[in-house]
């Protein structure tokens, strides 16, 4: 026996509400973070993930208050991301009972920051969150693609290769690989990308970006993967957790 | 009355996930890394993430390896949680360095050998029939594990007049294999994270409960 393959669904956290829509049946309340984290727990997800895209620094309290409301109801293990620039709020987020913190902006601004981070809290609950895509126009990359920030509207140049090992070499436990080209297409994972950074770390590397039906998943393992990351199919109710593990094991990976 | 269980607070990881865990169970929860308490309560859980030197510095600064000696030797259960599993051996290598731990049990914590570390996610583990940890779960039941290190050799020698009852150890792969969970007598400990292992961890923290009175 080994490992279990992870599947993870990733909820975008908006000032404590979730955002995106929500088709599941019989919640009594869909914008809530909690109540949606208990359904993804009851259906079989091995983590939660809560993308906190809230923009006012004064409304990151309710993200705390969500965080610590999600710990003491769902035991599984938890990540949040989104505008973590300090160790102080990786500090927080942990205090309030999140296991993991995801660092993407920050980190290509100072990437000591992932250093310092890993080496106060432990490599375990730090996850490099990468947003690459194919390089486009007079950039080149040995590796054909490049880390970008906002949104992947803004290129940076970065081999996501070099980014991958850096991330690395300064003590992340985890790399998170959203491909900027795959991702709302539905059309399945940037398998390419996933073999490279695959074969560059030797963390766990989990896909994201681009899934869109079950056919999609065993591949993305088959490249490398050590978990798979979605959020509109699942919210959307297009495809369940249960789903996408059946179709893993059938395809031959362990999955819990 | 309640069981009074107490999580040993040496400013080690999320300690709110194990509260919550323990409390669902009924049982009276603190987190503190006060000694009289420790040392009092019914169920002691040492719990630990990071660094083996950096949680051995934490747990010295509220002398909780003598909190665990004292407990053990008056017979009372304690349940080390990953890297609080981890510093009940003798020692911890990292990057080269050796760490001294409680030395409970001999042995080393070392770098595990796999294609992926961390070891993260959940695996499958494989418990000896005698069990009380893991009673009543099928050879399937997946535990949450998060760890760059582990014990791959178990180095306890069984006691030659035989008065001793063995400790019992379970194990997990990973590369190559390594202990999961140890059961000796008051002191138990488990690699991975019980509090964050769903339905699985809630039935183990149960079992472990019923050894404390």
């Amino acid at each position: 026996m080994s490992v279990a393959v992870r599947v993870i669904p990733c909820l975008d956290v908006d000032a404590g509400r979730v955002v995106k829509g929500v088709k599941f049946q019989n919640l009594r309340d869909a914008g809530d973070p909690v109540e949606l984290a208990r359904r993804y727990d009851a259906e079989g997800a091995d983590e939660l993930t809560f993308l906190d895209i809230t923009a006012s620094s004064g409304d990151r309290e309710t993200t705390y208050d969500v965080v610590r409301r999600t710990a003491e109801q769902v035991f599984i293990p938890l990540t949040v991301g989104g505008g973590i620039r300090a160790v102080d709020d990786v500090d927080r987020l942990l205090r309030a009972g999140a296991d993991k913190v995801s660092v993407n902006t920050a980190a290509i601004a100072r990437p000591e920051f992932l250093q310092e981070a890993a080496h106060r809290f432990g490599s375990q609950c730090i996850v490099l969150s990468v947003d690459a895509r194919r390089v486009t126009g007079d950039t080149t990359t040995e590796s054909g693609y490049e880390v970008t920030t906002h949104g992947g509207r803004k290129g940076t140049g970065i081999d996501v290769i070099e980014w991958a090992r850096r991330g690395e070499e300064l003590g992340v436990g985890e790399i998170l690989l959203n491909s900027m080209d795959a991702d709302g297409t539905k059309n399945g994972f940037d398998l390419e990308m996933l073999r490279q950074v695959r074969a560059a770390v030797s963390v766990p590397v989990i896909a994201s970006g681009g899934a869109g039906a079950l056919e999609h998943f065993a591949p993305a393992v088959d490249s490398g993967a050590d978990a798979v990351l979605a959020a509109s199919v699942f919210h959307f109710g297009d495809l369940k957790i249960s789903e996408v593990k059946d179709a893993l094991r059938a395809s031959g990976h362990p999955v819990r | 009355m309640s069981k009074k269980i107490v999580i040993l607070d040496y400013g080690s990881g999320n300690l709110r996930s194990a509260e919550r865990a323990v409390a669902r169970h009924g049982v009276d929860v603190t987190v503190t890394p006060d000694w009289d308490t420790a040392v009092e309560a019914d169920g002691l859980i040492v719990p630990g993430v990071g660094a083996f030197s950096a949680c051995m510095t934490g747990l010295k600064s509220v002398r909780g390896e003598q909190i665990i000696g004292r407990r053990l030797s008056g017979g009372r259960p304690v349940l080390g949680i990953c890297v609080g599993m981890q510093i009940l051996f003798a020692k911890g290598v990292e990057h080269g360095v050796t760490t001294e731990g409680c030395a409970e049990w001999p042995g080393t914590v070392e770098r595990l050998e796999a294609p992926v570390v961390p070891h993260m996610g959940w695996n499958t583990v494989d418990a000896p029939d005698q069990t009380v940890l893991f009673k009543g779960m099928d050879a399937g039941t997946r535990f949450y594990f998060v760890h760059s290190y582990g014990v791959r050799r178990w180095e306890l020698q069984p006691d030659p007049m035989g008065h001793l009852k063995p400790p019992l150890v379970t194990w997990a792969e990973h590369g190559d294999r390594f202990v999961a969970a140890v059961e000796n007598g008051a002191l138990c400990a488990t690699q991975f994270h019980p509090e964050k292992s769903g339905d699985a961890g809630a039935e183990l923290l149960k079992n472990w409960l019923s050894t404390v009175e």
